[in-house]
């Protein structure tokens, strides 16, 4: 920020290199997390209002060190995805630079706080970047950057009132105030009570994690975003939703969930097959996978009410997967979309021909999508299922279904754009080249990586979730569907 | 003898997987060294399962081996990855590598000067590598991975020519209709790791034999059966098969008629102590075979594009595989299985040739002696075609003999006499296409000539195994494949001299009948046409199925997109913005409450606070209590 406004080359660098030494460090982390003794680590601490019991803590374990490594790199990759970014530059990388502090720091700290305050920080940039960034298509980008923020902030509106309730409520039992998230987990609050607060977790996190019928905001918001926030949107921060809702939902409340849970399965299953439906009937290729990530969110949410280990680790990878995969295709598409200036699938065709290594990224964005394993995304999904069917069994059948939809809205789609016969009014499109191919090796490896070596990833979240489902003790729920 | 080559199976799996890798990565600028590399890593798998094959069969190993590596493991689920040697996998191991093998050196002339060269390989490379992984594989996980690789492999092969929409609607249309047998195999599949706790097929086996709940084995019978009716085409999912016909005709010979859809039949076989399990879903098994194997036969009566007819002809033999396991032959199955590698493969392959030669014109009616051009792909097609007929002592009639004496000695007289009339029409099929494109008169394609040595030579050795793979099955070598193949609840038939008599003979029949009207034309297959012209169309339209799907589809499927799309903006997204719009109305009323002040603002300010805490303390507190 203390740049000067009219070095745009250095702004770039600057972000670039800041980007790269988060990621290493995230690797970093990810390495040296030692495995054997599990629990939090890396945890550093400083008091900082006392009187509400709030400290700045920070450490990670097996569920938020992935989300950590997701959301660096896809932040890495963002930067380099915004390459092109000609226009108020300085104030572009500013914007996208706190949004993924901010970001990351939902993800670190074992604060409730400190995890509400970041996530505050995030929705201003947000608003600004689309505002000022975005494009329009169906939609302004004005009414897409309302939109999406004024849901982003009606949902940390019902969070913000569940979380003074559980501040009154956990200093009411434990006589001192407290905000640290495993010390107000311990705490044995009233089951009614859990309901309560789970509802208002429910509906904050549910509604950033585009959960049946509030999604709204997703497809529109992603198709006004310029290409590094929808990569960053959907990508990471969708998943503060899922990552909340097992953080402080399950962690804290686990007698609400019990109960709330099948209502969250069974709009889950809403957004499984519902969007996936919607998807096929779409033809501008951010709406299509604005509505596929609605649809994959259903799988999370599954994997998340199932309550269970198994689905609960599904819906962790699920999440980690999905990102990678949803911005390696957002930044295919906004690559597309500044050489192209449109969208709409039926003015593509055949673009394997001119463009192939932008129908290399594609290609592995989709088959991702469409859970082919070798990619990360199948682990997430076969996971998801095997959990999800413990404990329920029509629903997981019926979101199984999402299988052959999603297929073949993928195939569809990937057919219309990048095969056929060449186009020649395409001719003059030039391929990824330079710093365009970051993302796609970076995302690519990453989705090819976790899919051919899921214990990397999945031994991790195993040790943070065995010790959140160790708490939630044998839950009986499902059992009716 | 050769222990050692089990330690090194694995390799089997990787060596092509590393192909892939070199060439995607690093070496498809340079064509001819991406083909060494594809072929040089099949050869060597080819190498270590012919050693594997002999350790198995010659060196008298007893037990099956085993080896695996943790994958995704966690408490309550448990996928490895790996490998799983006896009679069975040895058997597939050889087969695959050695078509694959064989395939890809015929490529070289085939695909020559293509500008998609590299890419052919690197595809060939992935599809090698997860057939063989699928084989190998020693748990349902494992399987269902490569299942959908090879499923991965198919759809880029078939869309190989992209360019063209037909391709790539082909390669469209085969991945999602084998998700549709995807979604049942994959229920499946849950439904086993949930009951038995094991996706591990000796576990498995284990567990299933005490277990008594003949209705849940049933239900997961079916769902598993419609993984195979995917993969191996069988009736009501076939419809891609054909279709698939767009990719390279190499590719229709490997994939597309001597492996992958074989797959299926593969499946049933390695989890025949679960379908076993059942006689309603061997029933099932048996009745979709045998159906799926008369129907395509009778397309196939009348289509003129030479892979089409192909086409159907290896959706009439996966039929009778599939039957066969139905009806408990599970080694006639096999034995047919491969035997159809070998000729199927020959057949695509001579197929190609001509196309290859012909400019790309699959019409027979266009083709006509091309035995006088072309006399090593006419002389090895006949062979193929002969051991497809089942023509003693070719190695079709020893596998289709061994299929129709299991039905007809198990008292199935039904089916024995269904895959009798299937037998005659298969053999008059492919002696129409014969006598149309290979004798019969000239009917241009002046141009045509023999092909070179790289695609000719894999022609000769095909011919030579379609001629003597059958005596593995034989009384010649006493059956020796039914010992090394086989499992508990397979049945085996003592040799009965009648079927074999009848079943040459029809095949006899069938020649004579094509070569009459086609050769000698005593019958004019013109006049046929006009006679039975309801029929005709019927099956040249192939029974409108695919009109059918496609109607269904984009009424049900592309409607209910549609009207949800709808909803969503009109009604969820409508109730947003109505909400919105009130907030806007309400906002405006209010805007006379801004006054300005600071005084005002802080009173609001407080009051709101109180308004909250209160309602946060009162909620609470009831709670509480």
């Amino acid at each position: 920020m203390l740049l000067p406004r009219d070095n745009e080359k250095n702004i770039k660098i600057v972000a670039a290199v800041s980007t790269l030494i988060s990621l290493i460090l995230s690797v970093w982390v990810w390495l040296a997390y030692d495995r054997s003794l599990g629990g939090i680590q890396f945890v550093e601490q400083i008091p900082w209002v006392a009187d509400l019991g709030v400290s700045f803590a920070l450490g990670v374990d097996g569920i938020s060190i992935p989300m950590l490594l997701l959301t660096n790199l896809i932040g890495f990759s963002a930067v380099y995805a915004s390459w092109r970014v000609a226009d108020r530059v300085k104030e572009f990388f500013t914007l996208l630079l706190i949004l993924i502090t901010g970001v990351m720091g939902t993800f670190v700290t074992t604060d409730l706080f400190i995890f509400f305050l970041f996530y505050e920080v995030v929705v201003i940039p947000i608003y600004l970047l689309v505002i000022m960034f975005g494009s329009s298509k169906r939609v302004t980008k004005e009414y897409a950057g309302m939109k999406l923020t004024i849901y982003l902030l009606i949902g940390s509106a019902f969070l913000l009132v569940g979380l003074i309730a559980l501040f009154v409520q956990s200093r009411a039992l434990l006589g001192y105030p407290c905000m640290d998230i495993f010390t107000l987990a311990t705490v044995e609050f009233p089951i009614g009570f859990q309901i309560f607060v789970f509802i208002l977790m429910a509906f904050g996190f549910g509604t950033l994690l585009s959960m049946f019928p509030f999604h709204a905001w997703s497809p529109d918001g992603y198709a006004g975003a310029p290409t590094a926030v929808s990569m960053i949107h959907a990508g990471v921060l969708k998943k503060i939703g899922g990552y909340g809702l097992i953080r402080i939902g399950l962690m804290i409340l686990p007698g609400g969930a019990a109960y709330i849970a099948p209502i969250i399965a069974v709009l889950a299953l809403g957004n499984v097959v519902y969007a996936a439906f919607i998807c096929l009937s779409q033809k501008d290729l951010k709406y299509i996978v604005g509505y596929s990530s609605v649809s994959h969110m259903g799988y999370v949410l599954i994997g998340i009410a199932a309550l269970n280990l198994i689905s609960i680790n599904g819906a962790i990878i699920m999440m980690f997967a999905h990102g990678v995969m949803a911005a390696l295709f957002f930044s295919m598409i906004g690559n597309l979309y500044e050489k192209s200036h449109t969208r709409n699938i039926d003015d593509f065709g055949g673009l394997a021909h001119q463009m192939p290594r932008l129908a290399t990224g594609f290609m592995i964005a989709g088959l991702a999508s469409l859970g082919l394993p070798g990619m990360v995304n199948f682990i997430g999904e076969f996971t998801i299922f095997i959990g999800a069917f413990n404990t329920y069994k029509v629903l997981t059948i019926l979101a199984v279904s999402g299988i052959i939809f999603t297929a073949l809205y993928i195939l569809r789609t990937l057919g219309a754009v990048l095969f056929g016969p060449r186009k020649p009014e395409w001719d003059h499109l030039e391929d990824l080249k330079g710093p365009e191919m970051v993302p796609l090796v970076v995302l690519g490896a990453s989705i090819i990586i976790g899919g051919i070596a899921p214990f990397t990833l999945m031994d991790l979240i195993n040790l943070g979730v065995g010790d959140l489902v160790a708490q939630l003790g044998s839950l009986q729920i499902g059992g009716m569907f | 003898m050769f222990a050692w080559s089990l330690e090194l199976a694995w390799l089997i799996v990787l060596l092509p997987f590393a192909a892939f890798a070199l060439i995607g990565l690093f070496l498809h600028r340079w064509p001819r060294l991406s083909a060494s590399v594809s072929i040089l890593a099949i050869g060597l798998s080819f190498a270590l399962s012919v050693l594997v094959a002999a350790h198995v069969f010659l060196g008298g190993m007893q037990e099956t081996f085993e080896i695996s590596m943790r994958w995704l493991a966690m408490p309550g689920l448990n996928v490895d990855m790996g490998l799983l040697i006896d009679g069975l996998t040895a058997v597939m191991l050889i087969v695959v590598t050695l078509v694959a093998l064989l395939v890809q050196v015929y490529s070289l002339g085939y695909m020559h000067g293509d500008p998609g060269f590299s890419s052919y390989y690197a595809y060939q490379s992935v599809f090698a590598g997860s057939m063989l992984g699928l084989v190998l594989a020693n748990n349902f996980g494992q399987l269902f991975v490569f299942w959908e690789l090879v499923g991965l492999a198919s759809y880029l092969l078939i869309g190989f020519w992209f360019g063209r929409h037909s391709a790539k609607n082909a390669a469209v249309k085969a991945f999602v209709t084998n998700r549709v047998g995807d979604f049942g195999l994959l229920l499946g599949i849950l439904f086993l790791q949930i009951i038995f706790g094991t996706l591990n097929f000796n576990g498995l086996a284990g567990e299933i034999a005490g277990y008594t709940n003949t209705a849940v084995l049933i239900a997961i019978s079916i769902l598993l059966l419609a993984g195979p009716i995917g993969k191996s085409a069988q009736f009501p999912l076939h419809v891609w098969l054909p279709d698939a016909m767009e990719g390279p005709t190499p590719v229709s010979a490997l994939i597309h008629a001597a492996t992958m859809v074989a797959a299926g039949v593969y499946l049933i076989a390695r989890a025949f102590f679960i379908f076993s399990s059942t006689p309603e879903a061997m029933t099932l098994i048996a009745v979709i075979g045998g159906f799926t194997a008369l129907f395509a036969a009778t397309i196939a009566l009348v289509q003129n594009d030479i892979k089409r007819i192909l086409a159907y002809s290896t959706l009439s033999q996966l039929g009778y595989m599939v039957m066969a396991m139905g009806i408990g032959a599970m080694t006639a199955g096999m034995f047919h299985l491969m035997t159809h590698a070998f000729f199927k493969s020959l057949l695509f392959l001579g197929a190609g040739s001509v196309i290859h030669a012909m400019a790309d014109e699959q019409d027979i009616w266009k083709m006509g002696r091309l035995k006088d051009k072309m006399p090593i792909t006419t002389w090895t097609f006949v062979i193929g075609a002969l051991a497809l007929a089942g023509i003693p002592p070719l190695s079709g009639f020893w596998s289709k003999d061994e299929i129709l004496l299991s039905a007809f000695a198990g008292g199935h007289i039904v089916l024995y006499l269904l895959g009798t009339l299937v037998a005659f029409m298969t053999a008059f099929y492919m002696f129409r296409l014969i006598f149309v494109a290979f004798f019969g008169t000239n009917k241009g394609g002046e141009e045509a000539h023999e092909s070179s040595a790289v695609m000719t030579v894999p022609l000769i050795i095909l011919a030579v195994l379609a001629v003597v793979a059958g005596f593995v099955g034989s009384p010649v070598m006493n059956y020796a494949f039914g010992h090394f193949v086989t499992y508990p609840g397979a049945v085996h038939y003592e040799p009965n001299t009648v079927v074999m008599v009848i079943s040459g003979l029809v095949a006899i029949a069938g020649i004579v009948l094509a070569w009459a009207i086609y050769q000698k034309q005593l019958i004019s297959h013109l006049a046929l046409r006009q006679r039975f012209k309801v029929i005709y169309d019927l099956l040249y339209h192939k029974y409108y199925i695919d009109e059918i799907y496609q109607w269904l589809g984009e009424r049900f499927v592309y409607g209910t997109a549609k009207v949800l799309f709808w909803f969503d903006i009109y009604v969820v997204n409508g109730i947003v913005n109505g909400i919105a719009a009130l907030t806007g109305g309400a906002g405006r009323v209010l805007r006379y409450t801004e006054t300005g002040q600071v005084q005002t603002y802080a009173a609001y300010m407080l009051v709101g606070v109180i308004v909250i805490v209160g309602l946060v303390m009162i909620a609470g507190f009831t709670l509480l209590i």
